[in-house]
């Protein structure tokens, strides 16, 4: 039984305790705790079941590279699955739940999935439940997904409370990792004066090293750490960032490191998740070195934990995993877990080491504290069930024959250390095979590069394969001082601190124990706790043919999932080698990405949450449509009303009201939105008749004209209203979506293909506020505001004017999307609310109505004007509208012509530009499609033709619509059917587009 | 014409940093050839404001007027919003020789002060600048989260950001989420 | 996330300030030119594995378009240089082959 002991745990207060509670059963711990620590301090080892064959599971490491300890922690809204217990913090109040089990923790029904085990190998989903295959939908896959998975998905009606905020920080040297490679490391390249920042994932400075002891520079390694934190606080061009981790390196120096700034609080005041955009002209990666578990049969029953977790327990957290704990190993290392246990007066039976000479001075230093050690030994098989109860062991060398039943409860193995390679290896770094420490570290000479070409990533101490508490010191020290030297700071040439030599007997490289374990034991021996792959099933998918690395992941599920791999990656790629009959640097690693560690979509989503989730762009008059009932449209970015509503009435009455009062009194329109660019310049005339396919040369100061925009692909980009201010000076409406588009259209061609023409742009959208007053009684209520003349005489069709109305500078355009007399009026902004309220107090006795989009789409389409983005798409060209006339035959160039002149934009079989009138007078689904006799290749229906607008004309009482019909204008008077997708259908006659006041006659009055 | 009303009517938020709409400011968009080669437009443009050009990012303020470096051939004039009328037609008449595109667009913006001693960090959450590396004397345009937006430093402890009108409650709903108490970081 | 340096402002943009504009240097085909040549223009684009010219414009800043030289295997940054120029300057091709001798591309070494 795991349980607290009565003294000691480095990283606690216990002098104060803080209550939580696990599966609604309330215990205690001490500030300091894991959420790991204090569970197993009050006796709770058993902490999840495993994904497939939901067989009970304990911790197995005491960190992020835990695989097992998976919780839901916390309730309701900030409810949050698949957390590390190891790696959470207890605080007062947390609550947490074991997951991926039913109906409880200690009694599961799936477990009925472990003795099926054997039906249910890697890849078992591709092949066991194909056939029939309607079962699959059905049966299977909702069987599967109920007993598959891990923590309870939070409830899509909950709203997560907590804030999440991104920080960009720019520095020389960047490192990553706070043990006492990445304090040496600051040091150095802090002393220096370069610009520092060191991020480290846990709470705690210093590493593993204040665990297993020693000295640095003749200090306790954590009086050393101590001493050096203080020292790295004072100086001010260092910054020192706990509970941060570095999730991931990327192109040219960006790294964005994760920091849980609140995890460990109830309620943070601030930010619960930071994410730090960081740009380091220097990364050293002192990310330490992992601990690989050994693959026997029964290595995941609760108990069995790396050597280095159940010393971190005993030591940081004071707990023991057990009372009676069997030491597993081919190294060195694990005999100071054996040690430490002894220390702290707890039973070690027996040290099981897999070399056949054992190791060196810390074997001589275990048998004479007393642990038996036998060597050439191996674990045959472990006893028990959700606890240790017995390992069996037997000759390494062997087939599993049991020497001996050793009585336990727990069981601390080592199979050697893997350098943290994640950082260095996200942007390319490469990796080379250290065998005599059976590990992949980093090659020094293909590190990731930065934009210069030059290695911007350094990994350091024990992340660079040093696994010597001196040799980690040293090699960081040099890495600090070089990051230093290379963002151009000198380094001091003070001296690394210094600490004990490696003095250790070489490893053995284990990957199966014993060596010639039987199927039986294989089908028992995990490597990847988290998903269930166990040493058969990579070695079945070697003889189904996965040979590549990334193949046999994908195929087993070995190294997915939110662990991904940390402890099961070498392991798994030795054996998969093993089964190849190849060497494991020529199998590889699978690809490392980011993150390291899962981190939180809020922190990601940063502050584009709610309100601020997009920006959402206002006119000047927004709060005016607001209090006057507008339902909004978003249009781009915009928000413009759809409607202004009534009380009682719905959306389509209250447009059918908007229109009919625009064709029979006076409508108001906010079109602020609309684009409006300036282009001036001796050679603005030219440009202007490249930019537009229309000739706007000869457009003269004082008038309009409506212009269209092209691509160089010929498509139809933009269109809208030109006037020409003076000789040299233009002025470009632009649709709403489309100014900044069409501003960067314009610079685009000035600047990189005619730089030498004199034109000057700027985008003046956002100055103007902009009214369109409509109606037979527009002119009537802007003679009644007075100051300017709109006579028929002073301000004709297609003209502007400027001057003063009621008081305000304004610029007066007589243009009109709705086929009635219409005055666009352009305001400064911080003056056009006034204005508006102006003209609508003004209007009341004219029958003034503000009217939305849906209201300006009925009017346009009442009179055949096209809409950007309704009737084309980007593979629209203005010849397909019916828009010749808008063509200049006289000009030799614009952007887009040749394209027009290319075969397939030429051709007759084109669908181009008509109305359609319905035979019932019903209103024609939005994209609706012709339909056409027979079928293509794929067995569709053919098409003829499609909806591109339609509409409920409430001046005409009956549905209207346009579209584009193959060859569509020579078919006037042909009846098409569109197919509802109720499977009814609707006819429609082919007519002409426009609808309303085919002359012209009421917008020119 | 009526008072001239800001996007958000003078909105303000008390943080860590206290981030206030300003009252409409005067500024006066001018494009034209800043090089050497456009040195005769250069020196019109000084005379005729009594400002001085700035340097590449630059920004300078003369008594009333600054100058702000905007592009190669761009200057923005920050002026009373009053002046900016007469002060643009005076220019534009004063540039009329030169190739130049001369337009007020004091109504185009939304001007934000932050104050504070953490005015540097509440930006540095929401632009990717080297805040501890700017300062007064600079106009920086960049990005703030998801739209386009300049910064510049009156003096250490107070900094303006101006956006475009449209998305100020954008750019007003950030700041002060940024600036928000409890959310200080300690950086640079 | 790439960083290039803008070479009107000087400020080092991160790729969230920049819009990429695809290949740099072609040539503008117009009414006068023939099928081939007129959709080459439009749709042939070098791929190249290393040295490589592109476009990009400083959005979320000064505005203005640049080029880059850039290796597409290592992300390296050659050196930027303004738009206003049918063919990289005699120093950003200097530059390319002091790291990459032998380099070519379209007709370019």
């Amino acid at each position: 039984m795991s349980t607290r002991l009565a003294t000691g745990g480095r990283l606690l207060d216990r002098s104060r305790r803080v209550s939580f509670t696990f599966d609604g059963k309330r215990l205690s711990g001490h500030p300091g705790d894991t959420l790991a620590s204090a569970l197993m301090g009050a006796g709770q080892l058993l902490m999840g079941r495993s994904f497939k064959y939901h067989r009970p599971r304990g911790p197995v490491a005491s960190g992020a590279e835990e695989p097992n300890a998976l919780v839901n922690l916390r309730d309701g809204d900030r409810h949050e699955p698949n957390q590390r217990a190891t790696t959470t913090e207890v605080f007062e109040g947390l609550t947490a739940t074991s997951q991926n089990h039913w109906p409880s923790l200690d009694f599961d029904v799936g477990q009925v999935n472990a003795a099926l085990a054997r039906f249910l190998p890697a890849g078992f989903y591709y092949k066991t439940f194909i056939h029939p295959r309607p079962l699959w939908k059905h049966l299977y896959e909702p069987v599967i997904r109920r007993s598959a998975g891990l923590g309870k998905a939070p409830d899509p009606e909950t709203r997560d409370p907590d804030r999440y905020e991104h920080l960009y920080a720019f520095v020389d040297v960047l490192i990553v990792g706070g043990g006492t490679a990445g304090l040496a490391a600051a040091r150095a390249a802090g002393r220096a004066g370069a610009r520092v920042l060191l991020i480290e994932q846990t709470p705690h400075w210093g590493g593993r090293a204040p665990v297993d002891g020693g000295e640095i520079d003749g200090q306790p390694a954590d009086d050393w750490v101590a001493a050096t934190v203080a020292e790295l606080e004072a100086m001010e061009n260092v910054t020192l960032r706990a509970r941060t981790m570095g999730a991931g390196v990327y192109d040219h120096g960006y790294v964005l490191a994760y920091e849980r700034a609140g995890d460990h609080l109830a309620a943070p005041a601030g930010p619960r998740h930071r994410l730090w955009r960081i740009r380091a002209e220097r990364i050293v990666t002192a990310t330490g070195a992992l601990e690989r578990p050994l693959a026997f049969a029964g290595n995941d029953v609760p108990g069995v934990m790396l050597a280095s977790a159940v010393r971190d327990y005993v030591v940081n957290w004071a707990v023991s995993p057990g009372d009676r704990t069997v030491v597993v190993t081919n190294n060195d290392d694990a005999y100071r877990t054996a040690l430490c246990l002894k220390a702290a007066g707890l039973d070690v039976p027996a040290v099981i080491d897999a070399r056949p000479e054992g190791g060196g001075r810390l074997m001589d230093e275990a048998r004479a504290a007393g642990i038996r050690v036998e060597t050439g030994r191996g674990v045959a098989k472990v006893k028990g069930g959700k606890r240790v109860e017995a390992v069996y062991t037997c000759p390494q060398v062997g087939e599993g024959a049991t020497v001996q039943e050793i009585k336990c409860d727990a069981v601390a193995v080592s199979g050697g250390w893997s350098p943290v390679v994640h950082l260095w290896s996200h942007t390319g770094g490469k990796l080379v095979w250290d065998a005599a420490e059976a590990f992949f570290r980093p090659d020094p000479d293909r590190a990731p590069l930065g934009d210069d070409g030059a290695a911007n990533v350094i990994a350091a101490g024990a992340a660079n394969g040093a696994l010597g508490p001196g040799e980690i010191l040293a090699d960081a020290h040099a890495a600090g001082a070089r990051a230093a030297e290379e963002t151009g700071h000198a380094p001091k040439s003070d001296a690394a601190p210094s600490g004990d030599a490696r003095d250790e007997a070489p490893l053995a490289p284990v990957w199966l124990m014993p060596q010639g374990a039987s199927v039986k034991l294989r089908q028992k021996a995990w490597l990847d706790f988290q998903n269930d792959v166990k040493v058969s099933d990579v070695e079945l998918a070697a003889r189904e043919g996965y040979e590549s690395v990334e193949h046999a992941k994908r195929y087993t599920t070995l190294g997915m999932a939110t662990d991904q791999g940390k402890l099961s990656n070498i392991n798994g790629l030795a054996v998969l080698a093993q089964a190849l009959g190849e060497e494991i640097p020529q199998v590889g690693t699978t690809t490392f990405r980011p993150p390291y560690t899962p981190i939180s979509m809020g922190a990601i989503a940063g502050p584009a949450t709610g309100a601020t989730f997009q920006p959402v762009r206002r006119t000047p008059m927004h709060d005016w449509h607001a209090a006057h009932g507008a339902d909004w449209e978003p249009v781009g970015q915009w928000r413009r009303p759809y409607t202004y509503r009534r009380e009682g009435e719905s959306r389509a009455d209250a447009v059918n009201r908007e229109v009919k009062n625009a064709r029979e009194a006076l409508g108001m329109l906010d079109a602020s939105t609309l684009g409006k660019i300036l282009v001036k310049g001796p050679d603005a005339p030219r440009f202007m008749d490249m930019l537009y396919t229309n000739m706007m040369s000869t457009l003269k100061p004082g008038r309009c004209r409506y212009g269209l925009m092209c691509s160089e692909n010929g498509f139809l980009m933009d269109d809208g209203v030109v006037a020409r201010l003076d000789e040299e000076t233009f002025l470009c409406h632009t649709t709403t979506g489309g100014a900044d588009h069409v501003h960067a259209h314009m610079e685009e061609w000035l600047q990189t293909e005619w730089w030498d023409w004199k034109v000057w742009t700027l985008n003046v959208t956002e100055q103007w506020g902009q009214i369109a007053v409509v109606g037979p009684n527009a002119r009537k209520v802007l003679e009644k505001l007075g100051g300017l003349d709109v006579s028929k005489e002073a301000l004709s069709f297609m003209g502007w004017t400027e001057g003063t109305l009621a008081g305000f500078s304004v610029r007066v355009f007589r243009i009109s999307f709705s086929g009635e007399l219409s005055y666009e009026i352009a305001v400064p902004a911080n003056h056009a609310r006034a204005l508006w309220e102006a003209i609508f107090e003004a209007g009341q006795e004219f029958g003034v109505m503000p009217y939305g989009t849906e209201c300006l789409h009925v009017l346009r389409a009442e009179k055949g004007f096209i809409m950007i983005g309704d009737e084309t798409d980007g593979t629209v060209i203005p010849q397909d509208l019916g828009l010749d006339w808008a063509i200049s035959k006289k000009k030799d160039d614009y952007i887009g012509k040749r394209a027009q002149q290319r075969s397939h934009m030429a051709d007759p079989e084109r669908w181009k530009l008509v109305g359609l009138e319905t035979l019932d007078g019903s209103v024609l689904p939005e994209a609706a499609y012709a339909t056409a006799p027979g079928t293509n290749a794929n067995g569709q229906r053919n098409t003829q033709g499609r909806v591109t607008s339609t509409y409920h004309s409430a001046t005409l009482g009956r549905g209207i619509a346009m579209g584009l019909v193959h060859r569509g204008p020579e078919r006037m008077g042909e009846v098409l059917e569109f197919p509802k997708v109720d499977g009814t259908v609707v006819k429609a006659k082919i007519v002409a587009p426009v609808f309303y006041d085919r002359e012209g006659t009421k917008q020119d009055v | 014409m009526s008072e001239p009303a800001p996007a958000l009517g003078g909105a303000r938020a008390e943080g860590y940093v206290t981030v206030a709409e300003l009252p409409p400011q005067g500024m006066i968009a001018v494009r034209g050839d800043l090089s050497e080669e456009g040195e005769s437009l250069a020196q019109a443009l000084a005379d005729a404001t009594g400002g001085e050009l700035p340097d590449v990012r630059g920004m300078v303020q003369t008594g009333r007027v600054a100058l702000a470096w905007m592009s190669p051939d761009e200057v923005l004039i920050l002026c009373a919003y009053a002046d900016a009328p007469e002060l643009a037609g005076a220019l534009d008449a004063a540039l009329s020789g030169a190739h130049a595109l001369v337009a007020n667009v004091s109504d185009a913006r939304a001007v934000f002060e932050l104050s504070g001693a953490r005015v540097r960090e509440v930006i540095a959450k929401l632009a990717p600048v080297d805040v501890a590396a700017f300062g007064p004397g600079e106009m920086r345009r960049t990005r703030l989260a998801q739209i386009p937006a300049a910064i510049w430093m009156p003096e250490e402890g107070r900094l303006r950001l101006m956006c475009f009108r449209s998305v100020a409650r954008y750019a007003f709903d950030l700041l002060e989420k940024a600036a928000d108490e409890g959310a200080e970081v300690g950086w640079p | 996330m790439l960083r290039l340096t803008c070479p009107y402002c000087g400020v080092a943009a991160e790729e969230t300030e920049l819009a990429p504009g695809g290949e740099a240097h072609l040539a503008r085909v117009g009414p006068e030119g023939n099928d081939d040549a007129f959709h080459a223009y439009l749709f042939e684009r070098e791929n190249p594995r290393g040295v490589h010219f592109e476009r990009w414009r400083h959005a979320m800043g000064c505005g203005k378009w640049f080029h880059a030289a850039r290796c597409t295997v290592t992300l390296e940054v050659f050196g930027t240089y303004p738009a206003q120029t049918t063919e990289p300057p005699a120093h950003i091709r200097a530059a390319i082959t002091a790291k990459r001798p032998g380099w070519a591309w379209r007709g370019l070494s």
